[in-house]
């Protein structure tokens, strides 16, 4: 396959581009990634843009249309001023996704640039949306952009109707909240935003016609009647204990508004959006990398890309894959692309010419001979954390040299657990998928009770691992929101998850008059 | 596949979470724009810029794990030596080794910077030196207008009827309505003098009666005909502008002193630029002798001897000779002192004064930076200065000078109230 002669014409000579050398290259690049590579896309859709739409794009966490709040603000003014100061370059793209799948592409970019991007986003990372099962099960590219805009029009119109605090106010507290937003397990049904969408619109419809005021008159039920025998069947009731805050909130929560609840919905979807990119960043440049190294050199092959073009590209690859050593003053955490690129190269490998102890470790993929139908299948079925658990082989820890170092928070010294040898890789190989967990990264939160029958006080848990506790400061800053949200006390501990002992409290009472409730 | 060229759609998409973030930070923002008020030069002032906020006070908390204490496990690339078993020393700051957790939480991140432009400069430095509203509108407005003819109107004022075009719309009116035009009735009467009566005569009377009645009915100029010339306020075009910056630099001026004497600099400077296209400016210090600098040697060197407040007025007296002629420069003066004066240079400052420089300036104001008022004692007074006694009696004599003591910054802008109040004066006089 890779000894087709340069029959071809170079698709572009020099830096220049225009529109129809976009789509030169795009077709190209088509021809190889669904033709050669089999790869499954949805329709691409590019757009052209400057530097500060790039910018704009930063701070609306890269999506087209967005509701207005502050945060983004602050995020465009500190992305601007660093890349005003040439402290920060500009990503050469950003990828969303949507069907059709839009990529935005800096006007700036030589052609050389334009093709690697138009592999890397358009194709790599576009089939990696469409067919990875994180992204199937909770995203719905379909309906996005119709969601956002409607979240943006509504957060519009609670602005005009609620004035723009106290909409400032309830955003504040949601996104204190975000990460601790989203279901974690699939529940029975799907989401689908449009229906969702469809499905608020009815629902208030109904209500302003149903609306009656006379119902407001009828006497109500006399004191409720409460049975403290009962605390099971309550938190049934509740759906307790939950992990997803601002569900439970918006469901449950007794003083909030009805166009809170909603707002507090828009934060959760959008949480609930960008979930799977979370948990499938490595695994989703490693592909989007080796897609776009692939096509190049193709293309290279193929006489379509001019040997300067191809150093152009092969140093940008470079230093996009470069990982910096732990004692470098470069470092700052193991890069996803180097580590992601280098593991898909490895499977490819591992697929044409195995070693014996690649036979030893990967029996069901060793010597396969369809490296591409290898890599599809682990794309569409994996996430960072079990793709680690199963695909990182002995050769790549050996050329990263990596190795686990053990702080247990009291000797003087931290202590090497496990290197780069025989007897470190199970180890090595666990601690780094335990890292890419999310479990492991965001710290466990769930409501597991609400005092129902004394002071509506309602009781979260932490369950703290390795004794590491929450950051404080912002701990108490974050519970001040959900006090907020919820309108009564709110009481944290966090419990050791290994022997249930309670390391630390925090109560927090509302602040009155903040989100109206007080 | 689509390609869709979106670099033509409008800009400043994110404006609306900018003022928004602005909002939120303003009392934080405010306080760097005061501070880098005090360090920029007055002519960088009103140019936006650069500020650095404490991030603490715009952070987004999460609930995240701590970064210090507990069990951790690092997975770190790039082994050289290190075999299993080996102890490390722990990194003083949490970062080094442990790197990879200490990034991950964003710790590090204690300054926020960001660029403000120059009306969000303005208005925030506006804002720090506490001016009431009405003010800050007539420093931030360019307020001298001239009217030029644009075209005509249906409704104005009686003096500026365009009276042509009035009576050509009449006239196509008249026409059209077959108006009978006065030789018509005229002929008319003629030629019924002329015959007998009978059938003829009486159809001609008929007819006349009818032509007259037509004329009654038809009016020679209708309001519908009535224009009126049109004008549009357009602003005057911009002139350039001097301003001298005069200031006592002898040992006994602080820096709290300097300092509070650069922001009426400042505010005087941002003032004149929204009203001239083109502002100069020049810097006279003096002690016992005076001398052209430029800012930084203005504001920053030390200088020691005596002072003579006369010798910084022939220096400016010289200047304006030199380079700006009062009939094509608007000259505009602040000095500041702490009020010293040799005691025989008073009468002569006052003469230099009244005859030599107010003549040709706009406006002089003169400011007495002393220390924070608050730090005195209650109930003790302090003597008016030599200089301010000179000045004074120049005042009484009914001369535009503009005279204040300072203490604080929020005392800066009244001094600017006599301008303004002289500026009505004069308008409502024109």
């Amino acid at each position: 396959m890779s000894a087709t002669l340069k029959s071809e014409r170079p698709l572009f000579e020099g830096a220049d581009w225009e529109f129809s050398t976009v789509q030169r290259c795009h077709d190209a690049i088509q021809e190889i990634a669904v033709g050669e590579m089999g790869l499954d896309v949805y329709p691409n859709q590019i757009e052209v843009i400057g530097t500060e739409q790039m910018l704009d794009a930063y701070s609306s966490i890269g999506m087209p249309l967005f509701y207005k709040h502050w945060s983004f603000g602050k995020h465009f003014a500190r992305d601007e001023a660093m890349y005003r100061a040439g402290m920060q370059g500009l990503a050469y793209e950003i990828v969303i996704n949507s069907n059709p799948c839009i990529s935005y592409i800096m006007e700036e970019n030589s052609a050389t640039m334009q093709t690697l991007v138009i592999a890397h986003a358009a194709f790599g990372h576009n089939h990696f949306f469409k067919n990875n099962y994180l992204f199937k099960q909770w995203t719905d590219a379909d309906g996005i952009l119709d969601y956002l805009e409607f979240a943006r029009d509504y957060v519009l119109h609670c602005e005009e109707k609620y004035g723009e605090a106290a909409v400032e106010a309830l955003l504040d507290a949601g996104h204190a909240l975000m990460s601790h937003g989203v279901h974690r397990y699939p529940r029975a049904r799907a989401t689908n935003l449009r229906a969702e969408e469809k499905r608020e619109r009815e629902r208030r419809l109904h209500d302003e016609q149903v609306f009656n005021d006379l119902w407001r008159t009828v006497p109500g039920q006399a004191a409720v009647r409460h049975d403290p025998t009962m605390l099971e069947r309550r938190r049934a009731l509740l759906q307790l204990p939950a992990e997803n805050i601002l569900y439970f909130l918006e469901k449950s929560a007794p003083r909030l508004a009805p166009w809170q609840r909603e707002l507090l919905r828009i934060v959760r979807q959008v949480a609930q959006y960008f979930y799977p990119q979370g948990q499938t960043k490595l695994m989703n440049e490693g592909c989007a990398t080796f897609v776009h190294y692939k096509i190049m050199t193709r293309l290279h092959e193929k006489g379509q890309l001019t040997d300067g073009a191809m150093v152009e590209f092969l140093r940008s690859h470079t230093n996009v894959v470069f990982q910096p050593d732990y004692d470098d003053r470069r470092y700052s955490g193991i890069n996803p692309y180097a580590l992601g690129f280098a593991m898909m190269q490895d499977i490819e490998r591992i697929c044409i010419e195995p070693t014996a102890e690649d036979m030893q470790y990967f029996p069901d993929i060793a010597g396969k001979g369809d490296a591409m139908a290898v890599l599809r299948d682990i794309w569409a079925n994996y996430r960072d954390e079990s793709f680690i658990l199963q695909f990182l082989s002995p050769r790549v820890i050996r050329h990263f040299g990596l190795f686990h170092v053990l702080d247990d928070g009291e000797s003087a010294n931290l202590r090497v657990r496990a290197i780069h040898d025989e007897l470190g890789y199970r180890n090595i190989k666990r601690t780094l998928a335990e890292q890419y967990d999310v479990g492991w990264s965001t710290p466990d939160i769930q409501v597991v009770d609400v005092d129902l029958a004394g002071d509506r006080k309602l009781i979260v848990h932490h369950r703290v691992l390795n004794k590491i506790l929450l950051e404080e400061n912002d701990a108490k800053l974050v519970l001040q929101h959900l006090a907020d949200l919820w309108g009564y006390d709110v009481l944290m501990k966090e419990v050791d998850a290994t022997t249930d002992a309670v390391l630390k409290e925090h109560v927090v009472s509302p602040r009155p008059g903040i989100l109206g409730g007080g | 596949m689509h390609i869709v060229d979106r670099r033509l759609n409008p800009g400043g998409k994110s404006l609306a979470n900018r003022q928004r973030f602005i909002r939120r930070a303003r009392s934080m923002i405010k306080k760097s724009v005061h501070e880098a008020s005090g360090s920029r030069s007055i002519k960088d002032a009103d140019t936006g810029g650069e500020l650095v906020l404490p991030a603490q006070g715009v952070r987004e908390p999460s609930f995240r794990r701590s970064a210090s204490g507990g069990i951790r496990d690092y997975l770190l690339p790039g082994n050289k030596e290190y075999t299993v078993g080996d102890e490390i020393p722990r990194p003083e700051s949490g970062g080094g080794g442990g790197g990879s957790d200490a990034s991950q939480d964003g710790g590090g991140e204690d300054e926020f910077r960001f660029a403000l432009s120059r009306d969000e400069f303005v208005d925030l430095f506006l804002d720090d030196l506490e001016l009431p509203d009405l003010a800050k509108r007539r420093v931030a407005n360019t307020e001298v207008v001239t009217y030029e003819r644009a075209g005509y109107s249906v409704s104005g004022n009686p003096t500026n009827l365009a009276l042509l075009r009035t009576v050509r719309n009449s006239l196509s009116r008249r026409i059209a309505l077959h108006r009978p035009k006065p030789e018509e009735l005229q002929a008319l009467r003629d030629e019924i003098g002329l015959l007998e009566p009978g059938d003829r005569r009486r159809m001609l009377e008929e007819e006349l009666a009818r032509k007259e009645k037509r004329t009654l009915l038809i009016p020679f100029i209708d309001p519908l005909d009535v224009r009126y010339k049109r004008f549009d306020a357009t602003p005057k075009p911009v002139a350039q502008a001097v301003m001298f910056c005069l200031m006592d630099v002898s040992g006994s001026m602080t820096e709290h002193m300097k300092d509070l004497a650069k922001r009426f600099y400042i505010l005087l400077y941002i003032f004149l630029k929204r009203r001239y296209k083109n502002v100069e400016l020049v810097f006279i210090r003096h002690t016992h002798t005076a001398s052209e600098v430029d800012e930084d040697t203005f504001f920053h060197s030390p200088e020691t001897g005596g002072t003579v407040v006369s010798t910084a007025l022939e220096e400016m007296q010289r200047v304006i000779e030199d380079r700006f002629d009062p009939s094509a420069w608007n000259i505009y003066a602040a000095q500041a002192s702490d009020g010293d004066n040799t005691a025989s240079d008073n009468e002569r400052t006052a003469n230099l004064l009244v005859n030599r420089i107010l003549p040709a300036c706009q406006y002089y104001a003169y400011l007495e930076v002393g220390r924070d008022i608050e730090h005195f004692p209650p109930g003790f007074i302090r003597r008016d200065s030599d200089l301010w006694q000179t000045y004074e009696a120049v005042v009484a004599s009914g001369a535009p000078l503009a005279m204040r003591k300072v203490g604080h910054r929020r005392d800066i802008y009244p001094v600017f109230r006599d301008l303004f109040a002289r500026k009505v004066g004069t308008e409502a006089a024109a």
